[in-house]
């Protein structure tokens, strides 16, 4: 069974049709870079998966869990598929340590020591061990999203979504998270990104979805689809984005 | 409960309530006028380059902040008859609130002016833009448009305000409520009746500024 | 029979002082109950439940203070409930603290941004969860300075209860006036008084501003 299957979805913002029909399947272990221009419904269809976003028809199902079925329980999905947001969005009056165990300890029951134990873990793993009681408007927006990632992976999750991540930090801070997402990657975990780091996607993923308007436009191997884009659409897109 | 409401009888009495919706609204546009004068002043006086200046300008900012309406009010008609400056209620009651206002404006003027940044001023003269152009549609405009809501939700704060110079005699609204009590004895009919008018104004004020703000910045910045 | 201020009247007023805060407190606490019930009715995903706290708003915030005390002052009494002016103008002033305070807390639980919300959601936070844990911790740092600055306010409105007769500061500066005739000094002693209590109320809340004006 994929771990994600997604089947005929549609989702439109009031009179905006932002998803027209979406069908994909993630199997465990696929990393997937998800490109296309803005408002191709990129950001809209994980956000979906994810649960934060209700969808008008369709079908999600998510590591065994149906998101679309009436009553199902989207805080025991996302405790499962972690997501990192663009805008970071660490909790401001908590330090580096206290952001990373509030879900542990909340969701996960974990004690407040095992909780702080796999904390500093996880920092550290991040690189940023002599943060940990940093509170996040000391951090710069790069070490910011490090603790993001180290937030969500901490929930050991089954899944990791990755939302634009880098799209808001300064150019020479973005490669300090592109390299922990590829340790992250090495370790084996599903992923899903949407992303405008079209060399990330080539050397990294697996595979590479190009969105267009509400659909899905082109799916197939990272490297060849990067290389040999089978349609006019992805095309002009690389074209633009790559020069 | 057995009493017998009888709001109709502050049915003729009507004339004394009409007149004393009039007084209210003179009252307040008159200090709201002399009120905005005083605050460009104080305003002005807080960016002075002379530091006497300043500090007045700021001790009497705070000074009328952090202390009550009311005990000005006493001042100006109790307090400054005993040097020799006999005041009519009318004039003490304008008096009060347009010192009152001043403080109030002068902090919302002040945002105002500091709302325009230099960098705005230097961009439409590099635009081409005379200072007079680059004065009133890149300073004034602006300015104006930043300050208005605090400005028409000070003035209706002030008409509601108005209602304490009632204390010193002053026969506006809220006074007039005290002689029709005096003569009907219908204390909670009267208030209740004279409270909620209040209301109506309030609501009225309240539509008729933020059409004028839709009609003056809103529709000219969709032009 | 007049006559001279003394300063048996300043300890008069000192003594009167209290009353004047003690009627603030009464209204702050009276006040923040109710405006908490305000801002939630004002913030439930409820229409009806807006559409109420909004009209109770508008009528506390539309009509005068002073009339308001008098409504109450005459009105309580028709109830059957026999008030002194002590018993009014705590309620009256808890009922307008409470429309304010009310405003303040809900603008200070809305300006905590939706991605916050999203944040513990993507964590897998129960909706209590993310509510106690994410945005009050957030949205109370954001309220405790603009709740002292009103305090402000409620400190000089507590003046309007000298004119239903409640002996606080105010009314009684009018009492030593008319024993000694001496206004501009009782009101300029009094006015002294409540600058004392009101500008050190400012000068906290300016100074709690800049501290958590920063998001933390």
């Amino acid at each position: 069974m994929p771990l994600v299957d997604l089947a005929d979805v549609h989702k439109s913002f009031g009179a905006v049709p932002v998803l027209k029909g979406i069908s994909l399947t993630l199997e465990k272990g696929e990393i997937v870079a998800v490109i296309g221009r803005s408002g191709s419904g990129k950001s809209t269809m994980l956000r979906c998966i994810n649960g934060l976003e209700l969808v008008q028809s369709g079908r999600i199902v998510v590591d065994g869990i149906e998101l679309t079925a009436p009553g199902a329980d989207l805080n025991a999905l996302r405790a499962r598929a972690g997501m990192v947001f663009q805008s970071y969005n660490l909790f401001p009056h908590l330090s580096v340590e206290r952001n990373v165990m509030l879900a542990l300890k909340l969701v996960r029951k974990m004690s407040t020591e095992d909780a702080r134990s796999l904390a500093h873990a996880m920092v550290a793993k991040v690189g940023l061990a002599d943060k940990l009681s940093a509170f996040p408007d000391e951090l710069s927006g790069g070490q910011q999203q490090r603790v993001a990632i180290a937030r969500s992976l901490a929930m050991q999750p089954t899944l990791m979504l990755f939302d634009e991540i880098t799209s808001a930090l300064d150019p020479e801070l973005v490669g300090e998270v592109l390299r922990v997402l590829e340790s992250v990657a090495e370790e084996g975990m599903t992923m899903m990104l949407v992303t405008h780091e079209m060399n990330f996607a080539r050397n990294v993923a697996d595979r590479v979805i190009f969105m267009h308007e509400g659909r899905i436009h082109e799916d197939g191997p990272a490297r060849e689809t990067l290389s040999a884009p089978r349609t006019d659409e992805l095309k002009s897109f690389l074209s633009a984005v790559l020069h | 409960m057995n009493y017998n409401f009888k709001f109709s009888a502050l049915w003729p009495y009507m004339p004394e309530i009409l007149s004393g919706v009039i007084l209210t609204l003179q009252l307040a546009s008159v200090a709201m006028l002399f009120g905005l004068a005083i605050g460009l002043a104080v305003a002005i006086g807080r960016v002075s380059s002379r530091p006497a200046i300043r500090m007045a300008a700021r001790v009497y900012v705070e000074a009328i902040r952090n202390t009550p309406l009311l005990v000005q009010l006493f001042i100006v008609f109790f307090g400054l008859p005993s040097l020799g400056l006999r005041l009519g209620a009318n004039t003490a009651a304008v008096i009060a609130l347009s010192i009152n206002l001043g403080a109030y404006s002068a902090e919302i003027l002040r945002a105002g002016f500091e709302s325009v940044r230099v960098g705005q001023v230097e961009a439409g003269r590099s635009l081409g833009l005379t200072a007079a152009q680059t004065f009133r549609h890149v300073v004034l405009f602006p300015a104006i448009k930043a300050i208005y809501p605090a400005l028409a939700s000070q003035f209706v704060l002030l008409m509601l305000t108005t209602s304490v110079v009632s204390s010193i005699g002053v026969t506006e609204l809220f006074g007039q409520a005290a002689f029709i009590d005096s003569r009907t004895y219908r204390s909670f009919e009267v208030y209740t009746l004279i409270t909620l008018s209040y209301l109506v104004f309030t609501l009225g004020f309240r539509a008729l500024f933020s059409a004028i703000y839709w009609a003056v910045f809103v529709r000219r910045s969709h032009r | 029979m007049i006559r001279e201020f003394s300063l048996n009247d300043l300890v008069f007023l000192l003594e009167a002082l209290r009353w004047t805060v003690l009627l603030a407190l009464v209204a702050a606490v009276g006040g923040g109950l109710l405006g908490l019930l305000v801002a939630i009715l004002r913030t439930l995903a409820f229409r009806p439940a807006n559409w109420l706290a909004l009209s109770y708003i508008n009528l506390v915030q539309g009509t005068p203070l002073l009339g308001q005390l008098f409504v109450f002052f005459f009105g309580l009494p028709l109830l059957g409930v026999n008030v002194d002016a002590w018993v009014a103008a705590s309620i009256s002033l808890s009922i307008y603290a409470s429309a304010f305070l009310g405003e303040i807390w809900r603008g200070s639980l809305q300006s905590v941004s939706s991605r916050q919300w999203e944040a513990g959601a993507s964590l897998g936070l129960t909706y209590m969860q993310r509510l106690t844990h994410v945005i009050l911790p957030q949205a109370i740092r954001i309220s405790i300075a603009p709740t002292v600055g009103f305090l402000v306010q409620l400190v000089k409105n507590t003046s309007l209860a000298a004119l239903i007769g409640f002996v606080e500061l105010t009314r009684a500066s009018q009492i030593i006036t008319a024993a000694t005739f001496a206004p501009l000094t009782v009101y300029g002693i009094a006015a002294v008084l409540y600058f004392v209590v009101c500008f050190s109320l400012s000068q906290l809340s300016q100074r709690l501003e800049r501290k958590y004006h920063a998001p933390r």
